[in-house]
């Protein structure tokens, strides 16, 4: 199936996936109208990488990787997250909002959306792109949405 | 499996999480073999920590369901509702339920759970309104004692107990939590991490009577050790619980304080297999054996005993106690050992404790609000179970909640650009 994988050499730490994922996930249609002035809970954050050999800080965007053996499935104490056609999704009327699912993910894909429900890439099949905002506005093609193996 | 094969016959006793994984275990391997489950409680498999959020209204019966309505039916699953097994007669491998039922199996996965452990208390039997906390017509029967003017005493300070007072304390009067240990979650936090949480819970409207606990009961009056007295209406019993052991121990079976298990689920009987609450495994990050009474590790282990009793091939080989429990806002996630040299960061939102021992994640203690505490967690969770050598990890991106970035470059080049 095709994810979205990580050049993490091309990331510039702009955050526009942050951006573009809010949006694309707020169900509106201006994006000034969903992001301004308000708390953004994207599904995919950009986090600091370890500094190697200290060359300057780098930046990674981490969202879910769809593995194929997921914890949050099976750790859910709420029956809340399933595979739907190869997509890790959650029901976000059934989550409670626990966070075990962060307990256990070992790449910190999960984290709360505003009202403290978990929420997660679910590559932009339950909204209006239709395919992964994040990897569509990417200045520098440092996200990509493509197959790789398996 | 091949037409002149016979088709294998699956008994499972239990129908929570473990042996829901087992039913998903055996199915990912064995489409056809016949598949029983003896349920004790007559519900279909429900998210049983999800009790005390019911009675928090912040879920219902309906989304309690740990799965969709037509799951036993795809996976050609016969569900007994409200039997109880009695005894195995391993050397004819059939099980024997309280009706009279004999079931014969080829495989065998007891999923039995744990029960409450009710400490002989002088003077309970003269208790009118007690219950305990376990299952789902335990909170629904509490739910039907409670009124706006209803004191509940709590014994015990445990997760069941303290899940138990955050679910009610909005519906009754007064929630009063007592516990012989001298902190709050004494399983799971060290005192400083024990008493920011207890503040928080106080904070909310909890009171606690702790180092005490009833030493007797006399009708809506407890009795402290202390020589204290409460008074309240409904008294909620939360002490511990023991796992369910009796089918593997009458016949013989090894068992320490759980069925013992090895990293197949197998148990010292030929063709029986353990999983859940009721099991002793390997805790990885201590090297002990213990009861790891927490629901993931209910799944991984009904999965792996699903999947060998068909014939597949899994083992669990990296268990560790976890736990992620909230009350009111304030979360504190665990995980591992509380061994070694320990790392701390404290903010005005959250106190932090990592453990290393020998270029090893051992173990750690989150305490805080707000998510973003707690997003380098699940990479540390990983750490601990993988017990890769730390080196190549940078511990304090890690502590600052880096997640999976605070990793080496190579780990990370395979985790991002690849399939994991």
């Amino acid at each position: 199936m095709k994810r979205v994988y990580v050049n993490e050499e091309w990331c510039l730490g702009c955050r526009l996936c942050e951006y573009n994922c809010a949006f694309a996930n707020s169900g509106l249609t201006d994006m000034v109208e969903a992001l301004r002035g308000k708390p953004v809970f994207p599904r995919i954050h950009v986090e600091t990488v370890s500094a190697e050999g200290k060359e300057g800080q780098r930046t990674i965007p981490i969202s879910c990787r769809h593995c194929t053996d997921p914890m949050c499935i099976k750790s859910c104490i709420a029956g809340a997250i399933s595979r739907v056609n190869g997509v890790v999704s959650i029901d976000k009327n059934k989550c409670v909002g626990c966070f075990t699912c962060m307990l256990v993910c070992p790449y910190g894909a999960l984290a709360p959306d505003g009202d403290g429900v978990m929420q997660k890439c679910e590559l932009c099949v339950k909204n209006a792109c239709g395919t992964p905002a994040c990897v569509a506005g990417c200045p520098n093609r440092a996200i990509v949405f493509e197959e790789r193996g398996d | 499996m091949s037409g002149s094969e016979q088709i294998k016959k699956y008994v499972i006793v239990g129908n929570g999480v473990a042996g829901t994984a087992c039913i998903e275990g055996i199915r990912s391997t064995d489409k056809t073999g016949k598949i029983t489950v003896v349920a004790e409680e007559t519900h279909a498999a429900y998210c049983r920590p999800l009790i005390s959020y019911y009675l928090e209204q912040k879920t219902d019966v309906c989304r309690m369901q740990y799965r969709d309505p037509g799951f036993y039916e795809r996976n050609g699953v016969d569900v007994l509702y409200g039997r109880r097994a009695i005894h195995i007669r391993s050397d004819v491998k059939e099980l024997e339920l309280d009706d009279g039922t004999v079931l014969p199996y080829d495989a065998l996965c007891i999923a039995a759970g744990s029960s409450p452990f009710v400490p002989p208390f002088e003077g309970l039997d003269s208790v009118g309104r007690k219950f305990s906390f376990m299952t789902l017509d335990d909170a629904l029967s509490l739910e039907k004692a409670l009124t706006p003017s209803t004191r509940v005493l709590i014994v015990g300070a445990g997760l069941i107990g303290l899940k138990c007072a955050e679910g009610i304390l909005g519906r009754v009067a007064s929630v009063t939590v007592c516990d012989l240990a001298d902190r709050v979650l004494s399983s799971i936090l060290d005192a400083e991490c024990a008493s920011v949480m207890q503040k928080n819970l106080e904070d909310n409207g909890i009171s606690f009577m702790l180092g005490d606990s009833a030493a007797r009961f006399d009708g809506n009056t407890a009795i402290m050790k202390s020589g204290r007295t409460v008074e309240f209406d409904v008294l909620v019993l939360a002490v511990g619980v023991r796992a369910n052991t009796s089918l593997i121990k009458d016949i013989g079976g090894e068992v320490n304080r759980g069925i013992v298990v090895n990293s197949r689920m197998e148990t010292s009987v030929p063709g029986i297999y353990a999983a859940g609450d009721c099991t002793e495994g390997n805790d990885v990050s201590s090297g002990a054996r213990k009861v790891i009474a927490i629901l993931p590790n209910a799944y991984f282990q009904g999965h792996t005993a699903g999947t060998v009793m068909a014939g597949g091939s899994e083992s669990l080989e990296n268990a560790i106690p976890m736990n992620s429990i909230g009350f009111f806002g304030v979360h504190a996630m665990t995980a591992g050992s509380y061994t070694g040299e320990m790392h701390e960061e404290k903010t005005e939102s959250c106190l932090k404790r990592l453990f290393t021992e020998d270029n090893i994640l051992k173990g750690f203690i989150i305490i805080g609000s707000g998510a973003a505490a707690f997003r380098g967690a699940g990479t540390m969770t990983a750490l601990i179970r993988s017990r890769a050598p730390l080196s190549g990890v940078d511990l304090e991106l890690l502590m600052h909640s880096g997640g999976a970035a605070a990793l080496d470059g190579g780990e990370r080049r395979k985790i991002f650009g690849g399939v994991v």
